[in-house]
């Protein structure tokens, strides 16, 4: 039950509080505002959904087609069952080719599969190039938000690491600090012998593996290292060119309320004859690590996401928490739904039920993600497969009993509805409630009406 | 087994499919599939009637400056007076096709070469330019090296008019009937190079350039 106890921490975390305050006007009333231009924008969701959907629904062959066009452009092809093995083959493709340092663009795949850690065990140096992800390897923290990760973050906090790292005047002026790891990573850059980066999305069709990024960094991890790595998951691919059209109208609208990034970064096959630049060697890690689970299940649906956050950023629970609390690579709705199914819902207890199922996740879902109803199914599971407390299953257990029971049920809920209505009181809030005054310590509850629905319908309609 | 055997494996098995490998039937689907490049909806701004306008107010919304001059022999002339208005030197790294323009009756230093960490201004032209994002779509080949675009500061793009198209669709159609298939290096660029990672400030000039301007030539 750790996110119960991380949540509890954050929330009492000032500084956090203090931090997190901003994600919603900037994200949320930024998506807001860049999707109300967009006139045909729930008609590009319905497009998005139906293509992700049918694409997953040949998914092997649509890895097979992207593997033959890669490997026709030059591209080495590799295939990881789990995260182990998906490091080391990134590590040995750095150490049969003598790769002392490696620059990173963001991704989270390489999060998930702890790549870094691995990377450097073997000696080989790593070098976060995404701001966010700089400040937090400098800090020694994993990401609290897949797109802005370092969102828990003061500039005073950045300010501290800068000082540590690069032994400059301490400065909290943005841009100054900015400038600062623009100087620092670009002798990282032209250094490094080997470029690692994520994948938005891989397209069947040419074979090419794409990165969206506002800082140009990734453009550079693909363009200056001899060896260019890619390490992505199975579900990222997609078929033609077009469709990337498509989706790069909604990611990064929804991600963060732009009309598009600054930087759409295709990359196809190797250097080409003559080329003066670009990598001699390219790889390509397709990763499963769990994502089959989800592959011809109830719960498919997830594995249309395109990692844009928006989920997280219009949750209530994410908004007060913060990211680390759900302890694992993938924060709020979809990390409650994804991070069960990868690690083992044994081990992911409270993820599915740090939710108010206010449904906001599912409105703004790009791709039209149910993130409530696969939330509700892993809920499910748990009941189903005794993992919750056993007051909450026997409460659920009396609750269907009685529901079972129309007349059993209409004479509880009319005594319940008269004593509430009382324990409220002349304010019409319930302070404590014996039992679960876990729950009421923190909340006031409001009070029944005194009279249950189907009373006050039969008073109505007589 | 491989690991790729495994994978295939069990996505077959869980979407009730037999064998280990997808079937030449399915291929074939799923090539039609790709062929058909079946486009979602495109909004009213990706079918703009006037481009150069659309493009410019895009432009204007992700930063990007923007000149334009009434032929390619007048585009020194449009780089002097810019760099003159940002107050940087006059020295500039260039893409090879663009070397036989008359840059010194401008008084402008060219070099004709792949970027070094101390170039402050690059020129390049681009493939196409597209009309609903202000962006500009650049091909790698061994006469336009991408660090070019990449490391200077500031960027110069020259866009030719005639290339704008309204919207990405329009702009792969192009690539694909002129270039079969996308180079190593396929990038759309809109406005410089940008960051919000700390406390989600926009600060401009992450890694590459600090500046985008765009000259337009017919």
């Amino acid at each position: 039950m750790f996110f119960k106890r991380n949540a509890s921490e954050k929330l009492d975390d000032a500084l956090l509080q203090r931090n997190m305050k901003n994600l919603k006007f900037k994200f949320v009333d930024g998506r807001a505002r860049a999707i109300a231009e967009i006139e045909v924008w729930e008609a590009i969701r319905t497009h998005a959904a139906a293509l992700r959907d049918r694409t997953l629904a040949n998914l092997d062959a649509y890895l097979v087609e992207f593997e033959r066009n890669a490997t026709r452009r030059g591209a080495k092809v590799h295939w990881a069952e789990t995260a182990e093995e998906a490091c080391r083959i990134a590590v040995g493709i750095a150490q049969a080719n003598g790769v002392r340092k490696v620059a990173k663009s963001k991704s989270m795949v390489s999060e998930e599969v702890n790549l870094n850690d691995r990377l450097e065990e073997a000696g080989i140096g790593v070098i976060e190039t995404d701001l966010g992800e700089y400040i937090l390897q400098l800090a020694k923290e994993p990401p609290s938000h897949i797109v802005a990760p370092a969102i828990h973050k003061s500039k005073e906090q950045v300010a501290d690491l800068f000082v540590e790292a690069h032994h400059r005047p301490r400065s909290t002026d943005i841009p100054a600090l900015t400038r600062e790891a623009r100087e620092a990573l670009r002798e990282h850059f032209l250094a490094a012998d080997m470029g690692i980066t994520g994948a938005n999305f891989v397209i069947a069709e040419t074979g090419t593996t794409l990165t969206v990024t506002n800082e140009g960094n990734a453009d550079m991890v693909t363009t200056l290292p001899r060896i260019h790595c890619v390490i992505t998951g199975i579900e990222k691919v997609i078929p033609a060119l077009e469709d990337f059209a498509t989706l790069i109208r909604l990611l990064p609208r929804s991600a963060i309320g732009q009309t598009i990034a600054n930087y759409l970064t295709l990359t196809t096959g190797v250097k080409g004859a003559g080329d003066l630049d670009g990598p001699e060697q390219t790889h390509i890690i397709l990763v499963d690590a769990g994502r089959t689970r989800f592959v011809g299940t109830d719960m498919q649906a997830m594995l249309r996401c395109i990692r844009c956050g928006a989920c997280m950023n219009h949750c209530p629970v994410y908004q007060n928490v913060g990211g680390h609390a759900y302890g694992w690579v993938y924060p709020g709705p979809m990390g409650s739904v994804l991070t069960p199914v990868y690690v083992g819902i044994e081990n992911a207890g409270d993820l599915p039920n740090a939710a108010t199922f206010c449904g906001e996740c599912q409105v703004v879902c790009p791709v039209k993600i149910p993130l409530p109803d696969l939330m509700r199914k892993l809920r499910e599971k748990q009941f189903e497969t005794r993992q919750r407390p056993f007051a909450e299953r026997l409460s659920l257990k009396t609750w269907a009993f009685m529901a079972r029971r129309p007349r059993l049920y209409a004479a509880f809920t009319r005594i319940a509805s008269r004593v509430g209505a009382w324990m409220g009181g002349r304010e019409k809030l319930i302070h404590r409630l014996p039992g679960i005054d876990g729950w009421t310590k923190g909340r006031d509850m409001p009070a029944p009406a005194g009279k249950t629905f189907r009373e006050l319908y039969r008073e109505r309609t007589r | 087994m491989s690991a790729r055997d495994n994978i295939l494996a069990r996505i077959r098995k869980a979407q009730g499919r037999t064998g280990a490998e997808p079937t030449a039937a399915e291929l074939e689907l799923v090539r039609a599939n790709i062929a058909q490049r079946a486009g979602g909806p495109i909004p009213a701004i990706g079918r703009a009637s006037d481009l150069v306008l659309q493009f410019r107010h895009e432009c204007d919304r992700v930063g990007t400056t923007h000149g334009e001059v009434a032929s390619r022999e007048a585009v020194p002339g449009e780089v002097r007076r810019y760099l003159d208005a940002i107050a940087v030197e006059p020295r500039v790294l260039v893409w090879h096709e663009l070397a036989g323009l008359d840059w010194s009756a401008a008084g402008i230093a060219i070099d004709d070469r792949p970027a070094q960490a101390t170039d402050r201004t690059s020129i390049t032209t681009c493939f196409c330019a597209i009309a609903e994002t202000g962006t500009v779509l650049l091909l790698s080949s061994p006469a336009a090296p991408k660090a070019t675009a990449l490391l200077p500061e500031t960027h110069v793009c020259i866009v030719a008019k005639s290339r704008i198209v309204p919207n990405m669709e329009a702009a792969f159609a192009l690539l694909r009937a002129e270039r079969g298939e996308p180079p190593r290096a396929t990038w759309f660029v809109s406005g410089a190079s940008r960051t919000a990672d700390i406390e989600q400030t926009l600060v401009v000039g992450a890694h590459g350039p600090y500046r985008v301007h765009v000259i337009l030539v017919p």
